[in-house]
């Protein structure tokens, strides 16, 4: 007799009947568990986020070493900070190779994505093999760079002498060593943002296209005047995630100086991020990094803020 | 539709890009498989040799590159961390997606707003010092602890379930009298496999090529494989047949999971693109 059947008061009563101690613990179940579910996020986030971040502010406003002295300094780290060469070198370098990793990587990847969004046969293999770089660990991709770019022997010299180009010592100078670890960057990254941009193109809708195309747009004012504007929202999202990637540059540039943080003879391509690991891990001057740690974070919400405007004029004003 | 047909261009385009992607992956194997003296001659080669057997035992063995110690810890940190964050993940998602609480929607803002902040760089110096007060430098639990701290798996996960588990269904299994971690078990876990997966390969990656981090909490006698590599590319940089053997075994994991999972990756990442 399946329960459809029986009469209604008979289910209910069949539900009341169940013993108190059971319905109490249902009762928490119902009320206390969510609560339980979630939790395990905000407990890791207070030990391994909050209390760090916290502490971070703290050492920084201290002069504290690895001897364990401990003295108040106030805001000195900070304008020792402003008045460090070295520091302004790093913030340079950083954004120096940052636009010089990101532009063109945006560019190629939209006219990539807009290839892939193509009609053609073994889509998923083309797909995945942009996506290859992706899935191959940083350390391992900069040290295949790094001797590709080798003066003596790396095949990009090599290339450049089939031009009659003498070899170039790429590490030594301060451009040509932003244009490899930037090369490096965006081998990575450029796939899958194009991938990402493919997502957003796809949610674009035909009778856009097919209304241009009466209009009688050409194919490339369709691209500018269609694609671009509808793009912006999955723009922003790509190039928020490239800020803050970009802005935190550690693994390529110290892979290229064979895991050393000075980023070359000169630091001629030390990042913030190799900065801050340098004066605490070498130095250990753990007060000092803080410091530095804080004016990095100030230094990415100053990169998103102004990426952010700029990507919402695009395609914006027409 | 001739407005989606691929030009000319575009299949240039298209070819240049696959060759550029795995081209640097290509000279990976070719140094890997040769003598050093090759790696370093003018003009270079640009076939494969037949030294790759030789230069993956000289890594394996190599006294000071404690490169099998590394392989293990990687794959012991990437699959403790990705079975834990998925845990976490999944039951978080299911409450912020399933259940009714005071404050849900405020706790779910706050964790996206944690998502924002690049904790790995800002919090380093204080979880350096915790460690090390902790006495755990040295030891895995140091690289796995903090890495189970992932904002974005519960945001993908909270997704993936309001998505993919109905109201009704949860409500009718709570009617059968199903306690709300059975309901997780039978109910949310089997409709949410798909998004579990996609977590489960991102996080996976994540760990295993994960460097900054273990770079300072672990040392060279105990190193994942990210760090043994850094450890010969920093004494031994211009060993290249051997170091070149070193870092592909250490993509040949990732390269593997690429294959088998790739149609869920690439889905995975466009349907995360345009929900985010």
């Amino acid at each position: 007799m399946s329960l459809d059947t029986l009469p209604r008061a008979t289910r209910n009563s069949h539900r009341r009947d169940r013993p108190p101690g059971r319905r109490w613990r249902s009762r928490v179940d119902v009320k206390a568990m969510p609560y339980a579910l979630v939790s395990p996020y905000f407990i890791l986030f207070a030990a391994f986020g909050l209390f760090p971040l916290a502490f971070t502010l703290y050492y920084s406003l201290y002069d504290y070493d690895l001897a364990g002295t401990v003295e108040w300094a106030g805001l000195d780290n900070y304008s020792a900070l402003l008045g460090d060469d070295d520091f302004w070198r790093a913030v340079v370098n950083t954004v120096g190779m940052f636009i010089l990793a990101t532009v063109p990587q945006m560019i190629l990847a939209l006219f990539l994505a807009n290839a892939l969004n193509k009609r053609f046969r073994l889509r998923l293999a083309i797909r995945m093999s942009v996506l290859l770089p992706l899935v191959t660990s940083v350390v391992a991709v900069a040290v295949v760079f790094t001797q590709l770019y080798a003066r003596d022997w790396g095949l990009v010299n090599w290339i450049l002498s089939l031009f009659g180009v003498d070899p170039y010592n790429w590490r030594a100078e301060r451009i040509p060593s932003w244009i490899a670890i930037a090369t490096m960057v965006d081998w990575r990254w450029t796939g899958y943002n194009a991938i990402i941009f493919l997502a957003g193109m796809q949610t674009i809708p035909r009778d856009l296209y097919e209304a241009a195309s009466i209009d009688g747009a050409s194919r490339r004012r369709q691209f500018w005047q269609v694609t671009l504007p509808m793009l912006r929202p999955t723009m922003i999202f790509v190039v928020l995630n490239s800020t803050i990637g970009g802005l935190t540059l550690f693994s390529e540039p110290m892979t290229f100086y064979n895991g050393n943080p000075d980023g070359g003879s000169q630091g001629q391509f030390q990042t913030v991020a190799m900065f801050v690991y340098k004066e605490a891990f070498r130095e250990f001057d753990y007060g000092y990094a803080s410091a530095a740690a804080w004016l990095l974070f100030l230094l990415i919400l100053i990169g998103a803020a102004i990426n952010f405007l700029f990507v919402r004029r695009i395609g914006g004003t027409k | 539709m001739t407005i989606w047909k691929p030009t000319v261009l575009t299949r240039v385009m298209l070819g240049l890009a696959i060759i550029v992607s795995a081209f640097p992956l290509y000279w990976m194997l070719v140094i890997a498989s040769r003598t050093n003296s090759d790696a370093v001659a003018t003009p270079p080669k640009f076939l494969p040799g037949g030294n790759l057997g030789q230069n993956i035992i000289a890594v394996l063995t190599h006294p000071e590159a404690q490169f099998v110690a590394g392989l293990t810890n990687s794959f012991i940190v990437a699959s403790v961390v990705t079975v834990s964050v998925i845990i976490i993940s999944t039951l978080a998602g299911f409450a912020f997606a399933n259940l009714n609480f005071r404050g849900r929607n405020l706790l779910l803002v706050l964790v996206l707003l944690t998502m924002a902040v690049p904790l790995q760089q800002m919090g380093v110096v204080p979880l350096y010092r915790l460690m090390v007060s902790l006495e755990w430098t040295g030891t895995l639990k140091a690289v796995i602890l903090p890495y189970l701290l992932n904002g974005f798996g519960i945001f993908l996960m909270t997704q993936y379930t309001r998505q993919s588990v109905p109201m009704e269904l949860v409500e009718a299994a709570r009617v059968d009298g199903a306690a709300t971690l059975r309901i997780w078990w039978n109910v949310v876990l089997p409709a949410v496999r798909p998004g579990m997966a996609v977590l489960g390969i991102n996080t996976f990656m994540l760990m295993w090529n994960d460097y900054m981090w273990p770079l300072i909490v672990l040392n060279q006698e105990n190193p994942t494989v990210q760090i043994a590599i850094n450890g010969l590319n920093a004494r031994f940089s211009t060993e290249y047949s051997l170091i070149f053997a070193g870092t592909a075994l250490s993509i040949i994991p990732l390269v593997l999971v690429f294959v088998a999972f790739g149609r869920q990756i690439v889905g995975g990442l466009m349907e995360g693109a345009v929900k985010a």
